[in-house]
Formats: C-alpha cells, sequence, structure tokens
C-alpha cells in the first residue's frame, strides 16, 4: 500500500523523515543565531557555485582542452587539475585574501604561498612534458596505452 | 495526472547532453566507497573536537548547550597528551584530502541533477531533498572548513555554530544516503568486480545502459580510462596531503607542507612556535601583564599570588603539544606550577577550575577544566617554555597547558583560577 502510494518501502519514508526532523532541527538553530540570512545564502550558494558555476567552467575548459591538444589531453589534464585544486583549497593564502586576519592572530604576514603554488605547478608541467615527449617517441602502437 | 511534460526542456535535461562514457554506476560507487571512509573520520573528529571543547561546563560552550543535542557529554580524557593534536589534525588533514574526491563524486552523478521528470514519485521527491541536503551541506562544510583554517572569514555567521549544525544536517544525510545507495554499491561491484579499474584507455567502454540515468545514452570516446580518473583524484588527495599534513606532524614535515596555514613559525628563539591569538589581537596591555600582575586564586582558601610568588613554587617540566582547532600542533617543553599544586593549596584539591584571562572581551576569554584535567600530574600553569620566560604572544606572565585540551582552552594570560 505504502510502497504504491509513495513509492518505496516504508523504511525509505522513516528514514528520510528523521533525516528532515534531524535538518529542520540543526538548520533552525544555525539559523536562529547570527546572521541567519548570510548562512541560508552561503548554504544555498555552495550548491549554486559548484553545480552551476564551477563544474560548467571547468568541464569547457576540458572540452576545449580536448580539441586544443587531442594527443596530449593528459598530460595537460593532470597537472592542470591537481593545481587547480590546491588553489581551490589553498586560494585564501596563495591569493592573500587572508592577510589581515592572518597577521592579527598567527603574528606574521604568512608569505611565499603563491611563489610555492607556482613552482609545484611549475614543477607538474615540467614533469608531465617529460612523459609526455618520453610517451610520443614509443612506437605508435602503443601510445595508446596511456592513461 | 502529470506535473511535469514529458519532454524534458532543452539542454542538460536531455539525457543526450551528458557524453562522458565514464560515468555510471560502478564509478560513482567506487568514488563513494573510497570517499565514505574519510568522511567518517572527519565527522567522528569533528564531533570529538566539540566533545573535547566540554561544553556542558561553566563557560565553554560556543554552542548554545541548552540547545545542543546532547548526545556527546562526556569527560574528555587528559590521555594519551596528543589525543587532540591527532584527532583535529585528521579532521583538517582528512578534510582537505577529501576535496578532490568529492568533486569527482560530484561529477560523476551531476547528470542526477537535471533528471527529467524531476519527482517520479513522493519517494523520488523525498529522496532529492534529501540529496539537496548531503550536498549543500557537504560544500558548506567544506567551504567554511577550509577558509576558516586559513583564517579567511568571507561570511558574518559564527563558523563554530554554523559548522557544528551544518555538520549535523550532513551525518544524518549520510547516513540515509548511504543506507538507500548500498544495494545500488553492491550490485555495482558485483556486476564489474574491479575490472574497470584495470582497463586501459583503448578498452574502456561505457557501462551497460542503468535505471540511474548515469549511463550516458549516446557517450562520447573516452580520453581517459577509469583508472586514469581514479588516479587524477587521488593525485589531488596526495597533493594536498602533502601540501597540509605537516603542519600537523610537525618536525621536518613542518617544511613541506608548502600550503599549510602553520608552516612557519614565527619570530626566532625560544618562543618561535606558533600563536593562535596574538596578545594584541586578544587586547592585552602592557600595563596588565607587567610587576603588577597577580593572580587570583579563588577556593575554600584564596590565594593572590605575584609572578615570583608562583617561580618560588616547585615547578614541573612537561613536553606536551599544543594543539588548535585548525587542525595544526606544536610540542614544546613547559615548566610551570602543576595545578593539582595549586588546587591543594586553595583547599580545593579533586575539584574543577574555571580559568579566566586578562582578556577583556572575546568568546574563549574563559574555560572550565574538569578535575581529572587539574589534577593529572601534567597539567601546568606554565610560566616558561623551552627554558626562557613565555612570550607576551605565548602568554605571559602565565598559561595553562593540559595534556590533550583544544589549545584555545589552554588559557594564556592567566588572571584568576577559580576552583569550583
Amino acid at each position: 500500500m505504502i510502497r504504491r502510494l509513495y513509492g518505496a518501502s516504508p523504511l525509505h519514508l522513516a528514514g528520510h523523515l528523521a533525516l528532515f526532523a534531524v535538518a529542520a532541527y540543526a538548520l533552525g538553530q544555525a539559523l536562529d543565531a547570527r546572521a541567519a540570512a548570510n548562512f541560508a545564502l552561503w548554504f544555498c550558494a555552495a550548491i549554486v557555485l559548484h553545480d552551476l558555476v564551477l563544474l560548467p567552467v571547468y568541464s569547457a575548459v576540458d572540452r576545449s582542452l580536448q580539441r586544443a591538444a587531442p594527443r596530449a589531453v593528459n598530460f595537460v589534464r593532470f597537472p592542470a587539475a591537481i593545481s587547480a585544486v590546491l588553489l581551490l583549497a589553498y586560494f585564501p593564502l596563495v591569493l592573500g585574501r587572508a592577510d589581515a586576519n592572518f597577521v592579527r592572530a598567527a603574528g606574521y604576514t604568512p608569505s611565499g604561498y603563491l611563489g610555492r603554488w607556482l613552482a609545484v605547478t611549475a614543477a607538474m608541467f615540467a614533469l608531465s612534458g617529460l612523459a609526455y615527449l618520453i610517451a610520443s617517441r614509443r612506437p605508435a602502437a602503443s601510445r595508446r596505452s596511456g592513461p | 495526472m502529470r506535473l511535469f511534460p514529458a519532454t524534458p526542456p532543452a539542454g542538460p535535461f536531455r539525457p543526450g547532453f551528458w557524453r562522458s562514457p565514464l560515468r555510471g554506476p560502478w564509478l560513482t560507487a567506487v568514488l563513494g566507497l573510497l570517499l565514505l571512509p574519510m568522511l567518517i573520520v572527519v565527522a567522528v573528529t569533528g564531533f570529538a573536537s566539540h566533545t573535547a571543547y566540554q561544553p556542558a561546563l561553566p563557560g565553554n560552550a560556543i554552542v548554545d548547550p541548552t540547545r545542543d543535542l546532547p548526545l556527546l557529554d562526556f569527560g574528555w580524557p587528559t590521555g594519551p597528551a596528543w589525543l587532540y593534536a591527532v584527532s583535529q589534525g585528521l579532521h583538517v588533514t582528512v578534510g582537505f584530502v577529501a576535496i578532490p574526491l568529492l568533486l569527482a563524486k560530484l561529477w560523476s552523478v551531476i547528470p542526477k541533477l537535471f533528471e527529467w521528470p524531476p519527482a517520479r514519485s513522493v519517494a523520488h521527491a523525498v529522496e532529492r531533498i534529501g540529496l539537496a541536503l548531503i550536498v549543500g551541506s557537504a560544500l558548506f562544510l567544506f567551504a567554511t572548513g577550509v577558509v576558516n583554517a586559513q583564517l579567511y572569514y568571507p561570511f558574518k555567521f559564527n563558523f563554530v555554530v554554523a559548522h557544528y549544525y551544518a555538520a549535523w544536517v550532513f551525518t544524518a544525510a549520510l547516513v540515509v544516503h548511504v543506507a538507500v545507495k548500498t544495494p545500488t554499491i553492491l550490485r555495482a561491484l558485483r556486476r564489474h568486480g574491479l575490472r574497470p579499474a584495470r582497463q586501459s584507455l583503448a578498452r574502456t567502454e561505457p557501462e551497460p545502459p542503468d535505471e540511474h540515468g548515469l549511463v550516458a545514452p549516446d557517450p562520447a570516446r573516452p580520453t581517459i580510462s577509469r583508472r586514469g580518473l581514479l588516479a587524477l583524484a587521488g593525485g589531488g588527495s596526495l597533493a594536498l596531503l602533502v601540501a597540509t599534513a605537516g603542519q600537523s606532524i610537525g618536525g621536518p614535515a613542518r617544511a613541506l607542507a608548502f600550503l599549510a596555514p602553520r608552516r612557519d613559525p614565527p619570530g626566532g628563539g625560544p618562543n618561535a612556535f606558533q600563536v593562535n591569538k596574538t596578545a594584541a589581537a586578544a587586547g592585552i596591555k602592557a600595563e596588565q601583564t607587567g610587576a603588577g600582575w597577580r593572580l587570583r586564586i579563588g577556593g575554600p582558601r584564596p590565594r593572590t599570588l605575584s609572578r615570583p610568588d608562583l617561580l618560588a613554587l616547585p615547578q614541573a617540566t612537561e613536553e606536551l603539544p599544543i594543539a588548535c582547532v585548525e587542525g595544526w600542533s606544536t610540542t614544546q617543553t613547559w615548566t610551570g606550577v602543576r595545578l593539582r599544586d595549586l588546587a591543594a593549596m586553595a583547599g580545593a584539591a579533586g575539584r574543577g577550575c574555571t580559568v579566566e584571562s586578562l582578556q577583556r572581551a572575546g568568546v574563549l576569554r574563559r574555560a572550565t577544566l574538569t578535575a581529572d584535567q587539574v589534577d593529572d600530574e601534567r597539567s601546568l600553569l606554565a610560566l616558561r617554555v623551552n627554558g626562557a620566560d613565555l612570550s607576551r604572544d605565548h602568554g605571559y606572565p602565565a598559561r595553562i597547558i593540559v595534556p590533550a585540551l583544544p589549545g584555545v582552552h589552554n588559557t594564556k594570560w592567566v588572571a584568576e583560577l577559580r576552583f569550583l
């Protein structure tokens, strides 16, 4: 009966109702604290920015890379993607966004992050370029067995 | 009765829009299984940290204790001394390391966001609300955690309160999601085993058509194998591990952690180790910490002691870590008076203690310690570190250092010990 009306087992419904109860309580508490609108904005913006901005942008970049360098695509993908994820995780320090707070709390100006990120990025591209040169000197028969 | 037109609108709602030949239940199952242990570690250590702050004790709570979910109130132990350093180091490091896998997992299921019709049944609609909660809370937790670890606050809400309650949403949503998807995961693994992970690019083929809408009906030619994609996500995780872990491990690993927020010690000398909050940031004035400074001890036999008085008492030296909620930690050699000796002096042996800082404003200017924490023989009111007087930024004239206690509860610039 429940399965026909609801579309899944009663356990599925019970589990989700329990989830919604916890979520309603927790989100209610978070929204009752300071800056409720800002919290709600961030919660929704996180989904929108990832699903409708970040993912489409990196997919589009990847497609243009596939067109521009079909044979070298993974040799660019690896260093570019790893470099990008490092920047995504550490952009406040790499781009110097955190400086004022950081200096106040920690007692010194964080430095060298941009340089080290660029150096690691350059090293990954250099290694990948080297791997590409070695791979493209191999006979054509084994070339398609790359990653 | 039909709520939605049978034909999906153009663009991503059409199944043909999604063309990656890699997507399918197997890939999503494997990414989920790689991500799950990391999420469990991050969740367990996150709630452990909440417990370590002992929010039930006076003045400790940041999340209003009368509204807190009361499941986590138990005494936080004082041993092993590295407990909080390891627990919180794991929380932050594993959180960073999980980012590439989370991104890959979300990429693998993106066609589901544009499913058509948006709801096939009540159950389907309910499940999709659950998915919105898990994705929203996960992205919110990672985004706020990542910026908080770098002391960057582009938001107006209280980080602790928001991160904590979002974690309840995430944990509940994850439990339900894993329960709902376990049959799908097992089916995908039973059907394909680990074979798709071994296929080279030339042998990479789409998964057979599925009922989940993940497999592209009109797949493009593959440009990367599934093992290549897993290696790409794994490579990102490895890079983040190297970039981050050293700030929690310490020693030579610290310099290797090329993007870790707390890789560099400030200045030089015996006090050259990481500072969570400088004297200037806490608003501590020079005249508060000069020769006129007195430690007030409240208890059955109240006392008022100067720094020379404290230095004249029996001194103990302990090597203990100080571990920040932001994930970094550093072990130093502290010298001072045992808290249990001060408790005995005040006639308050075996009691807990509220520690007040000279700091006049701010949530963490006081912290309450349990009786066990005061009574641990390694717990000190530290006056010196590494053979030198504490620097102002490390809490001169006196600070608390207790094994396995979250960093900020090791109150600096102590003004008063009030035994309970």
